[in-house]
């Protein structure tokens, strides 16, 4: 049985999850693109070790300049 | 004989060479801007609280000094001569299949203290660093290492906030794939 949550993970694809991510380190989510990342990172392991990385860059080049 | 303050600021001057060129892209001036920021460093010892480190402390003087190196520049040929190909999205289809799923998914990192607490782990990050397109390189630098706000990144660079937000997620996704392929994913054989 399709799962409903999946079908809503496809709403937005793993490309543009990636993008929205990297945006939202530099802006504000709106209310539909909150709910989309949302929907998606529930239903995909692989963007959601993304945004895992992406805090883990973010760390490490903090550190680099410490 | 220099003080025990100058010598403490002298073991940053290879962290700080390493900075301005990736930004600067250019030895001499980025040279002059190092040594412009250790000269006002020394000039304004008192201003050191000891509340950050001394190179937290040098990399906000550094980040006003590249800053009046770029304005100074004004005209950048560089820039402005590999700038579209750095803004356009298409190679990084690659990345992704047809349908936008990922071509290959990430791999568990494990634990990134345990990196950090790794000399080994910057000296790879400079080299990922550094095999950035020289553009991407600089905004990556001014946006994450000297923590210039975007607003006014794009002042000085004269782009857009949409460029801004591409330049950056290429960096992101280069820098997130060099550390997969040249650290993380050779964790098991650390």
């Amino acid at each position: 049985m399709v799962r409903i949550s999946h079908l809503l993970g496809h709403w937005l694809a793993c490309r543009d999850a990636t993008r929205l991510l990297s945006q939202l380190e530099e802006r504000e989510p709106g209310t539909i693109e909150r709910i989309r990342l949302r929907w998606h990172l529930a239903a995909c392991e692989a963007c959601t070790k993304f945004r895992e990385q992406l805090g883990c860059l973010r760390e490490a080049v903090r550190r680099y300049g410490r | 004989m220099p003080s025990d303050f100058a010598l403490d600021l002298e073991a940053h001057r290879k962290y700080l060479m390493r900075v301005a060129q990736l930004q600067l892209r250019d030895r001499d001036v980025a040279e002059d801007v190092v040594q412009e920021t250790l000269l006002a460093a020394l000039a304004g010892q008192q201003g050191f609280t000891g509340r950050s480190s001394v190179r937290t402390w040098l990399t906000g003087i550094l980040k006003h000094k590249i800053v009046d190196a770029i304005r100074r520049r004004q005209r950048d040929p560089l820039f402005e001569s590999s700038l579209p190909a750095e803004i356009d999205l298409d190679d990084f289809d690659a990345l992704f299949q047809r349908n936008g799923a990922w071509s290959t998914p990430p791999t568990t990192w494990g634990d990134p203290e345990a990196a950090f607490s790794r000399e080994e782990f910057f000296d790879v990050m400079q080299l990922c660093l550094e095999k950035l397109p020289p553009n991407t390189a600089r905004v990556f630098i001014m946006r994450e290492v000297l923590e210039l706000e975007s607003d006014e990144i794009c002042k000085e660079l004269l782009i857009t906030a949409n460029n801004l937000w591409v330049i950056l997620y290429r960096a992101r996704m280069a820098l997130r794939q060099c550390l997969e392929q040249n650290w993380f994913g050779q964790a098991a054989a650390r």
